[in-house]
This record gives structure tokens, C-alpha cells and sequence, in this order.
């Protein structure tokens, strides 16, 4: 074997520093794969994170049976939604929606408001339906594909199942107010982001 | 010499980005340090705070929730204020007068009306989330930093109830009055530094 000329290695080690390497947009890379990116995207997300907690109080807040309709109906339309995502993806900004999320469900969850199992169900579809979308949107552009959708999904599925049964649980009246005062503090949450979206446009 | 040129080949593979990492998520961790230092890096703000749990443990179920659930809110209005450009005039002087009034209320275990409770809590949040809403450090996450914000500002309610579960008893009542007296007297230097 012939040897390499020094110099010529250290060119050659210089060059491969500078090779463009896969890039990643918006997402997660765990180093695992695609599914446990997902999952760590959803965890690591408090845009998408918080209004689905949020989502699971209000659900809990009101019995076992909203919080089984809203959990299965959340996670399927967060299904749906990322593939629509996946399938047609655009390039749109979250801010809003982000906003909206953390505002109205905050403030639902905050005012313990008495809604039928059919209006959570209803909130819990368009809910998952546009955070899915932009989901798949951005694992489109990332490359992840469907299995870091199903990550995502399957850590949402979880999430909102713990969640939603803790406060189904819950019988204390402090335990109660503690639920509430952690919609407050998303809400107002969303009224600052709501600032900072004015400040940024 | 072999042995020194693998060496540093081994070294500089090492150097090798294995990932471009493009739009990554920049400023998520400084903007939450920063939104959860930010409430507790004021003296003014801190007694504030802490008050609103104190006076609401004294007044009991429900002001001792529906109190610091108010605050929090009106204070993020007030940060939204702020961030949006609406100016607000005198804002340090009412921090120092929300020190004031709530060391009072907790002094003299004041009992209006609930809704006069929370008109009086909220109104001086605005001056509180004016204050502080906005002061997010560059390249920080907006988003987290207001999380940070209101995690710590609910913390600090959350310890004045706590702290007034001593009220049940009655040298917690006389020892949570003397602390009412020195978060006024502390309102009162505030408010003489803000005005001098």
C-alpha cells in the first residue's frame, strides 16, 4: 500500500469537514430513527405540547367518558391531519394557531367550563386536525415520513391518556384548582404570544 | 511519524459534522431561564407576588385561587400591552404601590368583597406583566420565555399559600401580619426610590 503524502491527508481531512451533510428543518434528530424523532418532537414542542395538555384538562375536567372521546378523537385527527400534512404539505406559520390553542383551551380549562361531551370531541378534531397538518407539513420537508408521524402520534396518545386520567381521578378540591390554575397559566401564555406575535409582524 | 499523521486524521474525523443542522431551534433554553429568572430578580416583584398568595390564604376559599388564577392572566394582559408598543405611564411607581396596598391587605387581614379582591390584584398586574413581559434577550424563544415568566410568577403565589397554611394557627396569623408590615414598609422604599 502506498503511503499518503501528509499534506495531502490533512487536504483530504479538511475537505471532508467541509462535506454538506442530510439537513434537518424544525425537527428533532434523536439518532434513532424517525419514530423516536417524532416522539421527541412532540415532547420537546410546546407549541404542540401545551394545547394538547390542555386539550386532556379540559377532557378529564369533565368525566371518563369525554376524556375517552376526546383522546381517541384527538389522536385519529392529529393522525389525519399529518397526513394530509404529508401528502400536500405548505409552508405556513403556527403562530396563530398556536395562539388561538393555548388562549381558548386555556381559558376552557381555567373557567372549568361545563361543555358537552360532543363540544370537546368537536375541539379535540380541530385541534388535531390543524397541529397535524402542520406536523406532517414539516416532517415532508424533514424527510421523516409517516413513522415519525406515528411518533408523534403514539407520544400524544400517551400524553393524553395520562393526562386526561389523573384529573378524571382527581377528587381533592385543591387538586381541582390546581387543574384550573394550570389552564390559567396557558392562557396566559397565549395572551403573550399573542404580544410577541404583534412585536415580530 | 505514521503513528502521528493517523493521529491527527483520527483527530480531525472527528470533526466531521455528521448533521447540518438547518433552522434549528435556536434560544428555546435561554428564553426559558430567562422568563423563569426575570419574576424573581426583583425584590418588588418577588413581595408583590408572594403577597397575592399570602392575602388570599387569608381570605380563604375560593380568593385563594381565584386570586392568583387573576393575576397571572391580567399580568400576561399586561405583558401583551407592552409587547404590542401601548404605553403605560408610572409603571414602577405602581409596582411600588401594589407592594404597598397588598402588605397592607395582609397586615390589617383586609376582607373586601371578592370582586373588589380581584379588581385590586389585577390592577396592579398590568404594571407587574408591563414591566416584565417584554424584556425577552435576544434570540430567545418568545413562546418559553413567557412559559418561564408565568411558571415563576405562579411559584411565587404558590409559596405565599403556602406559607399562609400557617394562618390556621395563631402565631402564624400575628407572624404573617408582621410579614404584611415589612413587604408595605418594603413598597414604601420602592415607591420613594421611584419617585426621588
Amino acid at each position: 500500500m502506498t503511503p499518503v503524502p501528509f499534506r495531502r491527508a490533512l487536504v483530504v481531512a479538511g475537505g471532508l469537514l467541509l462535506l454538506p451533510a442530510p439537513s434537518h428543518a424544525h425537527l428533532m434528530n434523536t439518532g434513532l430513527g424517525p419514530f423516536y424523532d417524532g416522539v421527541s418532537h412532540f415532547t420537546l414542542t410546546p407549541e404542540d405540547l401545551l394545547p394538547a395538555l390542555a386539550l386532556a384538562l379540559l377532557a378529564g375536567q369533565r368525566g371518563s367518558r369525554t376524556g375517552r372521546l376526546a383522546l381517541f378523537a384527538l389522536s385519529l385527527a392529529w393522525l389525519a391531519g399529518g397526513l394530509a400534512g404529508l401528502t400536500f404539505p405548505a409552508n405556513r406559520s403556527a403562530t396563530a394557531l398556536t395562539t388561538v390553542s393555548f388562549l381558548a383551551l386555556g381559558g376552557l380549562v381555567a373557567a372549568d367550563a361545563r361543555l358537552r361531551p360532543e363540544w370537546v370531541t368537536g375541539l379535540a378534531l380541530v385541534l388535531g386536525i390543524l397541529h397535524g397538518y402542520l406536523n406532517g407539513a414539516a416532517m415532508s420537508q424533514a424527510k421523516l415520513g409517516a413513522l415519525g408521524l406515528v411518533g408523534i402520534v403514539t407520544a400524544l396518545f400517551v400524553a393524553v391518556t395520562l393526562v386526561a386520567a389523573l384529573v378524571v381521578a382527581l377528587r381533592a378540591p385543591w387538586a381541582r384548582v390546581a387543574v384550573r390554575v394550570t389552564g390559567s397559566w396557558i392562557a396566559a401564555i397565549g395572551l403573550l404570544l399573542l404580544g410577541w406575535s404583534f412585536r415580530a409582524a | 511519524m505514521k503513528r502521528a499523521r493517523a493521529v491527527l486524521l483520527t483527530f480531525a474525523a472527528t470533526l466531521w459534522p455528521a448533521l447540518a443542522w438547518a433552522h434549528v431551534e435556536k434560544g428555546r433554553a435561554e428564553g426559558l431561564i430567562a422568563g423563569l429568572r426575570h419574576p424573581i430578580s426583583g425584590l418588588d416583584h418577588v413581595l408583590a407576588m408572594v403577597s397575592v398568595g399570602l392575602w388570599g390564604a387569608q381570605l380563604g376559599a375560593p380568593a385563594v385561587w381565584l386570586l392568583p388564577v387573576t393575576f397571572p392572566m391580567v399580568m400576561a394582559f399586561g405583558g401583551m400591552l407592552g409587547l404590542i408598543g401601548v404605553p403605560l405611564p408610572g409603571v414602577e411607581v405602581g409596582i411600588a404601590i401594589s407592594g404597598i396596598l397588598l402588605g397592607v391587605a395582609v397586615l390589617a387581614e383586609w376582607r373586601p368583597p371578592l370582586w373588589a379582591a380581584s379588581v385590586i390584584v389585577g390592577f396592579f398586574a398590568v404594571f407587574h406583566g408591563h414591566a416584565h413581559g417584554t424584556e425577552l434577550p435576544p434570540g430567545g424563544s418568545g413562546l418559553l420565555y413567557s412559559a418561564g415568566f408565568v411558571m415563576a410568577t405562579g411559584t411565587l403565589h404558590a409559596i405565599g399559600i403556602g406559607i399562609g397554611v400557617t394562618h390556621r394557627w395563631g402565631w402564624g396569623r400575628v407572624a404573617m401580619r408582621v410579614v404584611g408590615g415589612l413587604v408595605a414598609s418594603a413598597g414604601a422604599f420602592f415607591l420613594w426610590r421611584a419617585v426621588a
